[in-house]
Parts: structure tokens; C-alpha cells; sequence
């Protein structure tokens, strides 16, 4: 739930990407973290397992300059993807302002982002938030796995498993050489500044 | 959907903060939401912290207490406290949607530190609620 402070007139607003696990999730948030480094005054923060899989959230802060007179701070969260986390993972969406769900673009996981998908709609819903309500963007990732030969599955049918009754924005990427990550990004912040557009007088 | 605090409420809260609580020895303390956002902060001026990190991760261990007190029966643990060599961490609930997070090393008395703390979350639930 955003945070508007009219003293400072500033906002603070919280994103969160979620999605399966090895989905690359920490992938997209280290991108926007080394692109926007320059505009970031803070580590990032990853609280890992001994594995490097993401055991709570990573997280950073990030200033996105003034919208109608507010300093709009947004703070960037991934979420744990793996199954048994759900605890955590409920954790981390608490106040939630704007979503990027993270798919995996390949075949053998394509169930896995389908549970995902319907495990955010049932933790959002916890919380009194409808996935129809939330400002939310889907991301096709490992689009370059077809490059080496492993198969991905064509948009269509992605859009067909996650986005037929959603009809939210989509990006297909590749997010570890940085394709796509970067207007999921744009598009999920607008959306979510949009959002709080009548709020904000 | 968001929430707002007026002008007056935050100036009251910061009051507390800047006023009350370093008398005692605190030299950082934060008054943030469930879910990290930074209402009112502190810190002398000897000291650096990354206040939007600690806003992040207090909010999220709070949340992580909170689930295991659930779990084991109770409704949750109102006050949390981490006890390092040097430096010392106190979480404390105020209302359901807000957490105070004070730091201070080990020169403060921890009892009168407790009541200190109660002191103002009182007056801030005062504030909150007006």
C-alpha cells in the first residue's frame, strides 16, 4: 500500500516480482540495479540460501524523480519462487503496489508459471487484492533459450496460458543480457504511478 | 490504494522521534509500515545506516515473527529484540499496521530504554488515532 507523504511530498510505492522458481526473478532486478546504479545510493540487498537461490526477497530503493510535485521513491522487491516458501513469499507481497509476473519461456515450465501465476492471484487475495485490480505486467523470460536449442514455447500459447482472462501488458525478455527488462520496468511503474494518480492532488 | 498522513500527524510522530527517544541513548530509530515504508526516521549524526534496507528488512522479519507466533498458537509477538555485541535492535508494534525500530548500543539501559519506548508508542497511537 503506497505511503504518500504530503510533508515531504513524496510517495514510497512497492513492486514486487513475482513468479517460479529459477524463473529469473533476482535476474531482472540485478539488471535494472546495474543499469540504474548511478541513481541508486544503496546495496543491494539479497537474502540468499547457501544454494544462491533467493530464500526471502532481494531488494533496492530507487528514485524516480517528481510526478505532479511528489519525489516518487520506489522500492523494488523479488519474491522466493520455489513451492515450499509460500510463507515468505506472502511476506514480501504485503503492501503491494504494482506486480511483474515472471514467466519461464520453457516448455518443461510451463505448469510451473501456471501454479505461480494462480498462487499470486490466491496470495494476493490474503490480502484483500484482486489480480484483476493490481497494477501487473507479465514477462515471457528466457526467450534466448531457443538460441541454444532448448525449447521455449511460442507467445501464443503463453498469452493462452496466463494472459487470456488477465489482459494485462506482456514483454518477452531475456533477462540475463538485459532484453526486455527494462520496459517491463517502464511499464510496470507507470502503471503503478497511474494508479495513484487521483491521489495524488 | 495508498494512505496518507497529514502534516500534522508526521510532524508529531518526528517529534517523538527526535525528541523522546535519543535522550536515552538511541541514535537511530525508524516508524515505518508492515510494509517498509519509511513514515518517520532518526539518526544521530555520528551514524550512517541504510534506512530504506533496514525499513525492508525489519518489516520483513517482523512479518516472519509474526507468521511463527501464528503458528504456535499466539496472535503475534508484540515486541521483538536482537542483542549483538555493540549494537542492539528493538522492534516494538504499534497498532496492527506500524513498527518502531530503535537502535542503540550497549551504554542504554534496557529497562529504562522499554520505557521510553512505551511512552512513545503510546503517544504515537495517540496521534494515529486523532
Amino acid at each position: 500500500m503506497a505511503f504518500i507523504n504530503l510533508k515531504k511530498k513524496e510517495v514510497q510505492v512497492k513492486i514486487v516480482y513475482y513468479g517460479p522458481g529459477r524463473g529469473g526473478k533476482t535476474t531482472n532486478l540485478e539488471y535494472i540495479y546495474q543499469k540504474l546504479s548511478r541513481r541508486i545510493k544503496t546495496e543491494m540487498v539479497a537474502i540468499k540460501t547457501h544454494g544462491d537461490r533467493t530464500l526471502f526477497f532481494d531488494f533496492f530503493p530507487f528514485e524516480m524523480g517528481k510526478i505532479k510535485g511528489y519525489d516518487i521513491k520506489i522500492q523494488l522487491y523479488t519474491v522466493p519462487g520455489q513451492v515450499k516458501y509460500n510463507a515468505t513469499r506472502k511476506l514480501v507481497l504485503r503492501g503491494v503496489d504494482g506486480v511483474v509476473f515472471v514467466g519461464d519461456s520453457a516448455v518443461v515450465r510451463r505448469e510451473k508459471a501456471i501454479l505461480s501465476l494462480e498462487n499470486l492471484k490466491e496470495n494476493l487475495a490474503t490480502y484483500n487484492k484482486d489480480i484483476f485490480q493490481v497494477p501487473l505486467v507479465l514477462q515471457y523470460n528466457k526467450r534466448d533459450l531457443a538460441e541454444q536449442g532448448i525449447p521455449i514455447l511460442p507467445i501464443e500459447t503463453m498469452e493462452q496460458d496466463l494472459n487470456s482472462e488477465l489482459k494485462v501488458p506482456f514483454f518477452e525478455a531475456s533477462a540475463l543480457v538485459g532484453n526486455g527488462v527494462i520496459p517491463t520496468f517502464k511499464k510496470i511503474t507507470a502503471m503503478t504511478i497511474a494508479s495513484l494518480e487521483k491521489e495524488l492532488k | 490504494m495508498s494512505y496518507t498522513l497529514q502534516q500534522n500527524h508526521l510532524d508529531g510522530i518526528e517529534n517523538i522521534l527526535k525528541d523522546q527517544l535519543p535522550q536515552v541513548g538511541i541514535h537511530c530509530v525508524l516508524f515505518i509500515d508492515m510494509a517498509g515504508n519509511i513514515i518517520a526516521e532518526y539518526e544521530a549524526e555520528n551514524t550512517k545506516h541504510d534506512i530504506p534496507a533496514l525499513a525492508a528488512l525489519s518489516a520483513a522479519n517482523f512479518g516472519a515473527v509474526n507468521a511463527l507466533a501464528k503458528m504456535i498458537g499466539e496472535e503475534d509477538f508484540s515486541v521483538l529484540f536482537n542483542k549483538g555485541e555493540r549494537e542492539n535492535i528493538h522492534f516494538s508494534k504499534v497498532l496492527d499496521e506500524f513498527l518502531l525500530v530503535c537502535i542503540f548500543d550497549n551504554e542504554v539501559s534496557l529497562g529504562l530504554l522499554r520505557l521510553k519506548i512505551a511512552k512513545a508508542i503510546g503517544k504515537i497511537t495517540e496521534i494515529l488515532k486523532s
